[in-house]
């Protein structure tokens, strides 16, 4: 029992695989093993939401999963968003309106919104309140959240527009 | 936190699983969504030798709707909130889905975990035996139905045998108006309490109703009495009290962090008068 299994991981468009055994958390496989720290530990119970990535386009908590039921996945985590130098839309959108205080939720924060406006682009305050309903700030009281998300869905439908 | 080790198996169809699951006995355990069964296993109240992950059997996924409605085991609360034709044929599964957990654990809670964990916090066992949903189990000996209303005996104690595996609820499409209503101290968390209604009317006399409860006791209820105090009445506000009193009788609160039993039957009165009142009005 307990024997280490074959990993493969497709994140954030590179190729990984590595040996692990089943009961590692995938918030650790993707911090530890793949020098991925953008997803952070908070609660470790599925409730802050700190931890969130994409995987097979859906919003997890890479806490509540372990790596061995990722095996084969396709994930996108804060890392694969933007740069420093060429930020996403939604994390300059955090900068300019101040929807971070500690940061410690942010990166969670960006990758749910992301899926978030994906799913609906056009969202309404409560929306999106309803959509972010699974990430936890202790720092920001949410307003200014919101307002980065609003925003920045507004600055990529008025971009989708440009191009159109 | 980091669970007792485990081997995993990940097989492609219901048939690997069932000899898995008589080859390990009580060393095995189902994975759906796994989050009622990790977060045990992180905190070793959940031993599990042997995990079997049911991620690729693709009998288990899909919802049929029409007049009768089947919903395959793995189906997860997301697809149910995005399924139109499910929302227009059944909308009380709707309705009650927006309000289990948050958006990422939606994504990955499954029915069939719901319903087969045995837990009295979720909220769809009690929402099938309001439905009178039928489970269809798969063991070695083939399948076999139960019914959502005979299928709870304890918390976690089930009718399922330890090598059976939940592979659908099946029900027939509800008429008439529908509410789930739920109290929770925040997102995230369990029922304080919470109330399944559906009710059909005649003119303006209550035909059927079917009523029942969660987190309440240590099984979902199902409410027969309250539910006929309403049949045959105009649902009026003494009528809606009288279902509430029956209600009331039915269920066997126990105190813990949500309140004493006084304030959760509060809750649960409170819980079903709104919810009678938003079926009626839909009805």
């Amino acid at each position: 029992m307990s024997g280490k299994m074959q990993i493969k991981l497709k994140v954030n468009g590179e190729d990984h695989e590595f040996l692990a055994e089943p009961r590692e958390l995938l918030v650790h496989a993707l911090r530890e093993r793949l020098n991925l720290t953008g997803s952070h530990v908070g609660c470790e119970t599925g409730h802050c939401g700190v931890c969130t990535v994409t995987l097979n386009g859906k919003s997890v908590k890479s806490c509540t999963m372990f790596v061995a039921q990722a095996d084969g996945a396709e994930l996108t985590t804060v890392e694969g968003m933007g740069s420093p130098d060429n930020l996403h839309v939604l994390q300059e959108a955090f900068r300019e309106h101040h929807g971070l205080q500690c940061g410690y939720c942010t990166p969670g924060m960006i990758m749910r919104a992301a899926k978030l406006l994906e799913e609906i682009p056009n969202p309404t305050e409560e929306q999106v309140r309803f959509g972010m309903a699974g990430n936890l700030c202790r720092c920001t009281g949410y307003q200014n959240i919101v307002k980065s998300i609003m925003a920045a869905a507004s600055e990529m439908n008025s971009a989708k527009e440009a191009a159109q | 936190m980091i669970p007792a080790a485990f081997d995993y198996h990940r097989p492609n169809d219901l048939n690997g699983v069932i000899s898995l699951l008589q080859e390990h006995g009580d060393d095995a355990r189902v994975i759906a969504g796994g989050h009622s069964l990790i977060p045990l296993m992180k905190l070793r109240m959940a031993e599990v030798p042997h995990l079997i992950d049911l991620q690729s059997i693709s009998e288990l996924t899909g919802i049929e709707s029409g007049s009768i409605i089947r919903i395959g085991a793995m189906t997860t609360q997301a697809d149910i909130i995005d399924n139109a034709s499910l929302a227009s044929s059944a909308p009380i599964l709707k309705e009650a889905s927006l309000q289990i957990a948050d958006p990422q654990v939606r994504y990955m809670g499954t029915v069939g975990g719901n319903v087969a964990n045995g837990d009295p916090g979720n909220d769809m066992p009690g929402l099938m035996q309001c439905l009178d949903a039928t489970f269809i189990l798969r063991g070695p000996n083939g399948e076999r139905e139960v019914k959502a209303r005979d299928f709870y005996h304890a918390a976690y104690m089930t009718e399922r045998e330890d090598d059976e595996v939940m592979v659908a609820v099946t029900f027939d499409a509800p008429k008439g108006g529908y509410a789930y209503e739920k109290q929770k101290r925040k997102i995230g968390d369990y029922a304080t309490a919470a109330a399944a209604v559906i009710i059909s009317k005649d003119g303006s006399t209550c035909k059927e109703a079917s009523i029942a409860m969660t987190n309440l006791s240590d099984t979902p209820v199902f409410c027969g009495a309250a539910s006929d105090a309403l049949i045959g009445t105009s649902v009026s506000a003494e009528d809606i009290k009288n279902a509430v009193s029956s209600m009331i009788d039915a269920i066997d609160p126990a105190e813990d962090n949500r309140g004493p039993v006084e304030f959760k039957k509060h809750a649960a009165a409170v819980v079903l008068s709104r919810a009678i009142e938003r079926a009626w009005q839909r009805a």
